[in-house]
């Protein structure tokens, strides 16, 4: 998935970004591949979920799904609006849910905003969007894959936890513990079982 | 060098006035930022998008200004793209007349609209011709082997 001269630690996004705005994709494009991301663009929603495989002609066998890490959408578009896009994914049992959606518009209107946020968008970004904003929202995306990579093995780490006290196993009668005598111990054989 | 140097200075006063004349916005700025050497085209790519997108959707206002009965949603709709992306651009004035504008569709008002047509028609032949201006100047430089980003 490396591409030459894109760091070879960091993880390629894939973007797909949705806009009717010919001047506005051309933009967003460009912030995405300076920031790195692998981009798709698209004109409209119907576009998008034929991209993802949503639009019901594809049948999601998962053979040739695309891996999409992000999608951002403006707001105001012919036909499907950015909020219709946003609950057609909301609404899809599958991975595609779990897809982060950013919607972008260049009208500040608080009940639009407070409308897409409870439908589950990320965020919501007001037009111009700027390469700052762009870079927040890969910061976030990534951070939230790194989680992910790091609950997963934080899971293994606990199962073989061998951090149990000494002085707990032995009697007062007995002599002193002796670590050199711990393979006779009661404390090595609970140790020897995990 | 000397010339180079001339040039370069011609190209800052002047782009610092179409920010100080209000032409040219913040907006502006960052899309330079986003031109480098393997994208060296960018800002004239983006400019010379929003220049057909604007021809086009100004003779759309003009035809739905000229119906006998205005249909003031799409002549909103329209607006509201010209607004988008002159503000994409950086395109200051016309992104203001555009206000302007979609109150006057709100407004139901055809002699407003008809005004507002007329200023951003005005506006945009302005801008125009000030960043083709600008883009020679930058080509000019190019030309003669300066660069002109900092």
């Amino acid at each position: 998935m490396a591409i030459a001269g894109s760091p070879s630690a960091a993880p390629q996004l894939h973007v797909l970004a949705v806009d009717d705005s010919l001047v506005d994709r051309k933009v967003i494009e460009r912030l995405l591949k300076i920031s790195s991301c692998k981009v798709t663009v698209v004109e409209s929603g119907t576009r998008a979920l034929q991209y993802l495989g949503l639009d019901g002609e594809n049948d999601a066998l998962g053979f040739d799904s695309v891996k999409v890490n992000l999608i951002m959408t403006d707001y105001s578009m012919p036909g499907m609006t950015g909020y219709e896009l946003l609950k057609k994914i909301k609404q899809e049992s599958s991975v595609f849910r779990e897809i982060p959606v950013v919607i972008m518009s260049s009208e500040n209107v608080l009940t639009r905003i407070d409308r897409c946020l409870e439908e589950g968008a990320e965020d919501f970004l007001l037009k111009p969007v700027k390469l700052a904003d762009v870079r927040r929202l890969k910061d976030f995306i990534v951070k939230g894959k790194v989680k992910e990579g790091e609950k997963r093995s934080h899971k293994r780490i606990r199962s073989i936890d061998c951090s149990s006290p000494l002085s707990a196993t032995c009697s007062p009668m007995s002599l002193p513990c002796d670590p050199s005598t711990s393979l006779l111990s009661p404390l090595s054989a609970k140790k020897a079982r995990l | 060098m000397d010339g180079i140097v001339e040039l370069q200075r011609q190209l800052i006063d002047y782009t610092a006035s179409l920010f100080h004349e209000g032409f040219l916005d913040e907006q502006f700025n960052q899309l330079q930022q986003l031109e480098d050497e393997n994208n060296p085209g960018f800002v004239v790519e983006v400019v010379t998008l929003f220049f057909e997108d604007a021809d086009r959707l100004l003779n759309e206002l003009t035809k739905a200004l000229g119906q006998p009965s205005v249909d003031f949603k799409s002549l909103d709709a329209h607006v509201h793209q010209l607004k988008g992306s002159s503000s994409s651009i950086g395109a200051h004035r016309i992104h203001r007349v555009c206000i302007s504008f979609r109150n006057s569709c709100e407004e139901q008002n055809v002699e407003g609209c008809l005004k507002n047509l007329q200023q951003v028609k005005h506006e945009y032949s302005l801008v125009k011709d000030r960043l083709e201006t600008l883009f020679r100047m930058e080509q000019q430089i190019l030309n003669a082997g300066g660069s002109v980003r900092r």
